[in-house]
């Protein structure tokens, strides 16, 4: 395995692939958005309970890759009790992570581990999925939020 | 009759690029149903064609537009003779499968289609022999019937029987589904629609350059594929059509060559083939093309049938040992195209890690999203073999499938 691969499928991502956190529906979610991507068919559905401007509750279904599906544990767990604000801020921080390539912002905290995807061109689209859904919830859009 | 080792030798010292490495390992190239290689027969023709031969075909009385000109057509005449079209006149050259489709579907919603018409496809299409048909109906009112599959996804010949009606215009089939492998019956699938006078368009990318094509014997009337995908180069396929039926559709798109006159009112078209080709086409590659159709009647393409046959069996046979692996489409009439998934590794996870050890596989839905959804899985892992390819790289393949499960159980 070269070191690049190792980087990528870490213990944390497999295990989060595999076994994701705060998955399943939510009842009394204020927010509901799909997000799909077409090219690996990853699908993905975020419910939030969003209150005075700050993230209650962030859950999520869906099925995909290891990388998307760990993807949107680690960041439906980072999200609970976030403002929107910080919301946001952190969308911009993984973006530039794992897009643009730049040093991990201290405020991702245990999310820096998704950035041995910037090697991987590939796959950007499946870390970035649930984060694309989370923005496009946050906007208040109602279309299915793609990664292309 | 099959390859020998001294064959395969050769043969992969013949395509260049099999000598890369991938992050330090060799190239092991498993996704030649998305593209093949190209011989360096082919990669020469193009650099001659360009460094000594080009001018515009068909325009010019000068030397070289006359060498390009002549070319061009010996290439027709070799494609032709190739697939036992009676004349070069009934090789029409398009972009590849894809425009071909596009041109025999635009002609029937011009010429042919009346609403409640119907068009049948099956359920293991790809995009390109879907999507041209939707267009076609949504503009004439013409409605889509799709033949079902059995358990083991080989095509259901009584469901298809069963659609047959007066209303259907035209049936269209993939050869060889790109995602399944699966060889489809189609000699008979002509016969029973043949009886109706249904006409029948064979999807045959996958088939020309795996097996013996003979248009005349098949009795099919039209028949599509692409250059690129039988060693040739990208941008350039071919459309074979019986006389009739290119007499009989109207032209695809206007433009420079189509046309013997124009005034500012109107045009009298050429007769076919050229009818069907507007513009400048793409000249280097279809001299190159020839240059790989060469080359595989050099090999013989009933060894190279014969050789992928074995490699397909010693695949299928290897992968079947592995627990962790499902296959999909589990018909016995297939070819060297095997779509399979993991029990808990995801196929884009399994690419990716593939990819680590040089191989190089497709994962996702092919081109094939509703068969997928037909299927009920969301993606597979394909890899698809063809006649460079080795017994020692499907151990290659099997050893990474090893190193996977540990990683993901
Ligand atoms: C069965 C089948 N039909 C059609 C096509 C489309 O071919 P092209 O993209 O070369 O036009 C493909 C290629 O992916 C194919 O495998």
């Amino acid at each position: 395995m070269t070191p690049e691969l190792r980087a990528l499928y870490q213990e944390v991502i497999i295990d989060h692939g595999r076994h994701p956190r705060c998955f399943g529906p939510m009842s009394d979610a204020t927010h509901v958005l799909e997000g799909y991507n077409p090219l690996c068919g990853d699908q993905l559905k975020l419910f939030l309970k969003i209150n005075h401007q700050v993230i209650e509750k962030a859950m999520f279904e869906g099925s995909g890759c290891a990388i998307s599906m760990a993807s949107a544990s680690l960041m439906a767990q980072y999200l609970q009790n976030q403002s929107l604000d910080d919301a946001r801020k952190c969308f911009k921080y993984f973006h530039a992570m794992v897009v643009d390539k730049s040093e991990p912002h201290e405020k991702l905290g245990k999310l820096n581990i998704l950035q041995g995807v910037k090697e991987y061109p590939a796959r950007v689209k499946c870390a970035t999925l649930a984060w694309h859904t989370l923005l496009n919830a946050l906007d208040g859009k109602h279309d299915i939020a793609k990664t292309e | 009759m099959t390859l020998t080792a001294q064959d395969m030798t050769e043969i992969r010292r013949d395509f260049p690029i099999l000598q890369t490495t991938v992050r330090g390992k060799p190239l092991v190239y498993f996704d030649n149903a998305a593209t093949t290689q190209k011989p360096r027969a082919c990669i020469d023709a193009i650099k001659k064609y360009y460094e000594h031969e080009n001018a515009n075909v068909h325009r010019g009385v000068h030397y070289l537009s006359e060498i390009a000109t002549q070319h061009y057509e010996d290439a027709r005449q070799l494609l032709a003779r190739f697939i036992h079209a009676p004349s070069p006149n009934n090789i029409v050259f398009t972009r590849g499968t894809t425009e071909a489709i596009n041109l025999i579907a635009h002609g029937f919603a011009e010429a042919i289609l009346q609403p409640e018409d119907e068009i049948i496809i099956s359920a293991m299409e790809h995009h390109a022999n879907i999507i041209p048909w939707q267009i076609a109906c949504q503009k004439t009112g013409a409605k889509l019937r799709i033949v079902d599959l059995h358990d083991d996804t080989s095509l259901n010949i009584g469901h298809l029987t069963s659609l047959l009606s007066d209303k259907t215009k035209l049936i269209a089939l993939c050869y060889i589904s790109n995602t399944l492998g699966n060889i489809n019956p189609i000699k008979s699938v002509i016969d029973l629609a043949h009886i109706r006078a249904i006409p029948v368009l064979v999807d045959a990318a996958q088939s020309v350059g795996h097996i013996p094509t003979d248009v005349q014997q098949l009795d099919c009337d039209f028949f599509v594929f692409s250059a690129h995908k039988m060693y040739g180069p990208t941008g350039v396929g071919a459309l074979y059509a019986t006389s009739h039926w290119l007499n009989k559709l109207p032209p695809y798109q206007g433009g420079g060559d189509m046309i013997l006159r124009v005034t500012f009112d109107s045009a009298t078209y050429q007769q076919p083939p050229h009818k069907f080709e507007a513009g400048t086409p793409p000249i280097a590659e279809v001299i190159a093309w020839a240059a790989s159709i060469q080359y595989l009647q050099q090999l013989g393409i009933e060894k190279i049938q014969a050789y992928e046959q074995s490699l397909s069996d010693e695949l299928h046979h290897q992968l079947k040992l592995l627990t962790f692996i499902q296959l999909i489409g589990t018909t016995p009439t297939k070819t060297s195209i095997v779509s399979f998934t993991h029990k808990t590794a995801h196929p884009h996870d399994m690419a990716t890690i593939l990819d680590d050890h040089g191989i190089a596989i497709r994962a996702g839905h092919h081109c094939t999203m509703p068969l997928m959804n037909y299927l009920h899985v969301n993606a597979t892992a394909r890899a698809s073999l063809c006649f460079y390819n080795t017994v020692e790289e499907i151990e290659t393949l099997v050893r990474a499938l090893k190193m996977i499960e540990a990683l993901f159980s």
